[in-house]
């Protein structure tokens, strides 16, 4: 052996070539890694500075101060105060009147009608829940901002240009005029949209809010998880602890991995023709929406768990059977404590890819137009990515932004859920 | 015998260890016949010889101790292993030993040469002769590791014993008859004294050999045949014979 | 003073097996009839008969694969994770065969603990590895009991005085001879009668190994000791009596002074001498 290597010192010139080139080839290798890592990172950053710039206009309202005097005379003439009779009442004078008192120039019917067009079509519902909540409010002169309709929040954005054509703009010259105007008199103020985060879905782009979405997205999960996780657990226990090695357990091996590729969509017309059709259960509801999930997820969790089950040395399973523990006791109190970590990962895993789901849930009908927020599981609802995928079809130019908005809710959903993981998993793991 | 170490250097140790044993009989036996010569042809060079000699017996034990010492802690020996370390380390001090007894016979024949040849010598011889042939008997069984051998060996110290008692008695009759020979008879019964010795240690080397390839030592007690230690012989006046009592 | 120390010595017993020599009968705690084992179509072990005595350390001795560990692993009846695995032949425990259907092998392994190659602990704190086995056996009720079981175990594992200011850190956290003797201190916690050790030592340093074969010697007073170690010199120093195995065949059974000094089968001696694998 040695005298293969006698005279092959590791020093002449070949060698010393070779070596090089071994080691341009590492410094090779590592520039690729680096080169994917940063082109996966920049992909991301740009798709997160291309929702965040044009989703963070979305969480600012454009607001116009008016003076409103609460006549009685339209209110109430009668002077019953009773709330079929204030419910009656015509507001949008109300309103109308505070702008024709800045603008008193503004005459003719399509002039007035350009000019209240200005204001956000919900100030009415609002001046009557003002009064129905303190009545005595009315004969008083309010001053308020009110929001601004939807394509004056635009504007005011800088979304609808000015130096294009009349025809082309939603805003005509004549309301650009009078909003200059106000800007000066310093009645336009951009407020922090609040209700964005507490209304529901609407079809005006300014009253418009997510929480219906959330709130469905949030009730499906939690029947989504309840459902799945204890399920998959059992399971994948079962499977990796104590069901003999045979055929058969070959074949549901096979079949839940297989389940685990079938597209989301098929798990939505299963639920349509089960749980609709056959058991009648409501449409559109996250229960409903919940089941449909839990089977897209239950294969997912299975998964992991079984491979969190196999990474636990058998080494503990043999001490705890050593001990005396029956083979229930060691699973329960060594083995699943251990593959914790690794189920839980798989969980969030699946219930990251159930919230971003839309296919199936439209099967089942959560792509109607629902203006409240759920209340139960078994309301109407819709969940987040529909809601994306609605407002994205929406011709109003404010829905633009609002789309986008959107999405940073859904992100910063499953970075809140990503972090619970993290939590989650840190908390299991300090405690051996 | 079985097959070799695993480990073949052990297997080496031990092999040198027998080889050194051999060495250290054969010197022995060499000795033991050079001490014999030279005290039959009254040859004194020959006795010189055979004390410079000895030296060597010393270094031989010393190394195969040294050797023993160290396989003990390197190699812990086990079962048969064990037992060759341990009988080899006894038979190397039986034979420095019987290499000492043969270096003071060849001393006494130094003086012996002094005095005028007497018959007693040659039964002298004939002790040596018979233990020179039990000391290569014994090593052949070392070497073979054949109890069977070791155990005849054992058995031809009896006639040793015989033959050291029939001496004691000539040399004291002789002593009785001629008083000059008082002298030369001394160191002649020191001379066999000494070869009767050496038959015993051999016997013990059998005895080990016993113990190495059967692992026990031997069981019955070995048989002794020496009654000098009893043996009276009475002074009579010249007109009676000498008579003899005692043990028979 | 040198010659009371003689006296005192004198008078303690000299030999372990003066009871065999002076022909009393050695209670005899495991007997094993004619076991043989199969893995499959595979034969491990077969046709061994041996009877392991009470309150003794027997070593089962053997090169790699001769089927020590598979015999021992039968003792509490560990190869019953394994599917393939078949047992014929029988093992008793105290005149009660092990493999009988009505035997709860839950509560078999309670009376044959079992300490492994690799030291095991729980990933759990050091009290709750030992307090465990007690509590999932009823045999301790309340926190107060526990802890007296705890530090009882923990003392004759003779691991007490190191860890009784840190019973809350991790098990895993200690050194590799300290995890070995948790083990140890789990395994009597439940007070088993016999104690089956699988190459106890093989992962730990020379100290650490010393130390665990003191702790043999010392419980070898309470519980019947059977240990498989591939060390031969291990078996020399702790074991009473040594059985050699080789390719399933129990080839001798004696008394280890007496297997290590003139063994009876040329096999054994083979071993022993390191003649062969």
């Amino acid at each position: 052996m040695t005298d293969l290597l006698a005279g092959r010192v590791l020093t002449d010139a070949a060698a010393t070539q070779r070596l090089a080139r071994r080691h341009r080839a590492e410094r090779r290798f590592k520039l690729y890694g680096l080169a994917a890592i940063v082109t996966a990172l920049s992909i991301l950053a740009v798709l997160l500075i291309t929702i965040v710039s044009n989703g963070l206009s979305a969480f600012q309202q454009t607001h116009i101060q008016l003076t409103v005097e609460l006549r009685e005379g339209v209110i109430d003439p009668q002077g019953t105060r009773t709330e079929a009779n204030l419910r009656l009442a015509n507001y949008k004078t109300l309103v109308r009147d505070g702008l024709l008192e800045i603008f008193p120039e503004a005459s003719g019917r399509r002039d007035r009608r350009e000019l209240a067009r200005m204001i956000s079509s919900g100030a009415d519902i609002r001046l009557l829940n003002m009064v129905l909540n303190d009545p005595s409010l009315i004969g008083s002169t309010q001053t308020m901002w009110f929001k601004a309709a939807a394509d004056i929040d635009s504007f005011a954005k800088g979304q609808i240009p000015r130096d294009v054509p009349e025809d082309e703009r939603k805003v005509s010259d004549k309301q650009i005029g009078w909003f200059d105007q106000l800007d000066s008199q310093g009645l336009v103020d951009k407020k922090f949209n609040v209700g964005f985060l507490t209304t529901a879905d609407s079809r005006e782009p300014e009253q418009t809010g997510i929480l219906g979405a959330v709130v469905g997205s949030l009730l499906t999960l939690i029947v989504t998880l309840v459902l799945s996780f204890p399920i998959a657990v059992m399971a994948a226990v079962y499977l990796e602890e104590f069901a003999p090695k045979n055929r058969l357990t070959d074949f549901i091996e096979i079949n839940i991995n297989n389940l685990a590729a079938v597209p989301s969509i098929v798990f939505g017309l299963l639920g349509l023709a089960v749980f609709l059709n056959f058991f009648g259960l409501p449409r559109s509801a996250p229960l409903v929406g919940g089941m449909v999930l839990a089977l897209m997820t239950l294969p997912t969790i299975i998964i992991a768990a079984r491979a969190a089950l196999r990474a636990v040395p058998p080494s503990i399973r043999e001490a705890a059977l050593g001990m005396g523990a029956s083979p229930v006791q060691t699973v329960l109190h060594h083995v699943l404590p251990l593959a914790m970590p690794g189920i839980l990962t798989g969980t969030i895993i699946g219930m990251a890819q159930a919230l971003g789901e839309s296919a199936p849930l439209l099967m089942i009908g959560m792509v109607a137009f629902i203006v409240d927020v759920p209340g139960s599981f078994t309301d109407a609802a819709t969940v987040l990515p529909v809601q994306v995928f609605l407002w994205a079809d929406a011709p109003e130019r404010g829905f633009v932004e609002r789309t986008s908005a959107a999405i940073m809710v859904l992100l910063a959903f499953l970075i809140a859920m990503n972090i619970l993981a993290v939590v989650l998993r840190r908390r299991f793991e300090r405690r051996w | 015998m079985t097959d070799d170490h695993i480990v073949k250097s052990f297997g080496d140790e031990l092999e040198r260890i027998d080889q050194l044993i051999v060495e250290m009989g054969g010197l022995a036996e060499t000795q033991l016949a050079s001490a014999i010569r030279a005290l039959v042809r009254r040859d004194t060079d020959l006795a010189d010889e055979v004390r410079a000699s000895d030296v060597r017996m010393d270094d031989l034990e010393r190394e195969i101790n040294d050797r023993i010492i160290r396989i003990l802690a390197l190699r812990q020996p086990m079962a048969a292993d064990l037992r060759v370390a341990i009988a080899a380390l006894k038979i190397s001090n039986e034979l420095e030993r019987i290499g000492d007894y043969a270096k003071n016979v060849a001393k006494r024949s130094l003086v012996l040469v002094q005095s005028p040849a007497m018959s007693p010598t040659l039964t002298i011889s004939r002790m040596g002769t018979l233990v020179q042939s039990m000391i290569k008997n014994v090593l052949d069984a070392y070497v073979a590791r054949d109890a069977a051998c070791a155990e005849e060996v054992r058995l031809a110290d009896q006639e040793v014993d015989q033959l050291h008692t029939s001496m004691f008695r000539e040399l004291l009759t002789y002593m009785m008859e001629d008083p000059h020979t008082i002298t030369p008879c001394t160191h002649l019964l020191f001379i066999a004294k000494n070869i009767e010795r050496i038959g015993d240690h051999t016997t013990n080397i059998a005895e080990q050999v016993h113990f190495l390839v059967v692992g026990q030592d031997p069981e019955d007690a070995r048989p002794k045949g020496d009654k000098s230690s009893t043996t009276v012989v009475k002074l009579t006046t010249p007109e009676e014979a000498p008579e003899e009592a005692g043990g028979k | 003073m040198a010659l009371q120390k003689a006296r005192d010595m004198a008078e303690m017993p000299v030999h372990d097996d003066v009871a065999r020599e002076e022909g009393m009968a050695v209670p005899i705690k495991i007997r094993a009839q004619h076991v043989s084992v199969h893995y499959g179509d595979k034969r491990a072990i077969n046709d061994v008969s041996i009877d392991v005595e009470s309150n003794r350390v027997t070593a089962f001795i053997g090169p790699s694969g001769c089927g020590k560990s598979t015999f021992l692993r039968c003792i509490n009846r560990m190869n019953d994770t394994i599917d393939s695995c078949r047992v014929s032949g029988s093992i008793s425990l105290d005149d009660t065969d092990i493999y009988d259907p009505q035997i709860d092998v839950v509560q078999l392994r309670a009376r044959v603990g079992m300490v492994f190659q690799k030291p095991n602990p729980f990933p759990k704190s050091i009290y709750d590895n030992v307090a465990y086995g007690p509590r999932i056996h009823g045999l301790v009720s309340g926190r107060a009991d526990s802890d007296q079981v705890v530090e009882a175990s923990l003392r004759r594992a003779g691991l007490w005085e190191e860890v009784k200011d840190r019973l809350m850190d991790p098990g895993t956290g200690l050194s590799g001879g300290q995890q070995q003797r948790l083990c140890i201190a789990r395994t009597i916690s439940v007070q088993p009668e016999v104690i089956l050790m699988d190459e106890p030592c093989s992962a730990l340093d020379p100290i650490a190994t010393a130390r665990i074969e003191e702790l043999i010697d010392e419980l070898r007073e309470n519980y019947t000791i059977i240990i498989v170690t591939h060390s031969m010199q291990q078996a020399a120093r702790v074991s009473q009596r040594t059985a050699f195995f080789h390719l399933g065949d129990l080839v001798e059974y004696g008394d280890t002074e007496h297997v290590f000094t003139n063994p009876e089968e040329q096999k054994t001696q083979d071993y022993i001498t390191g003649r062969f694998g």
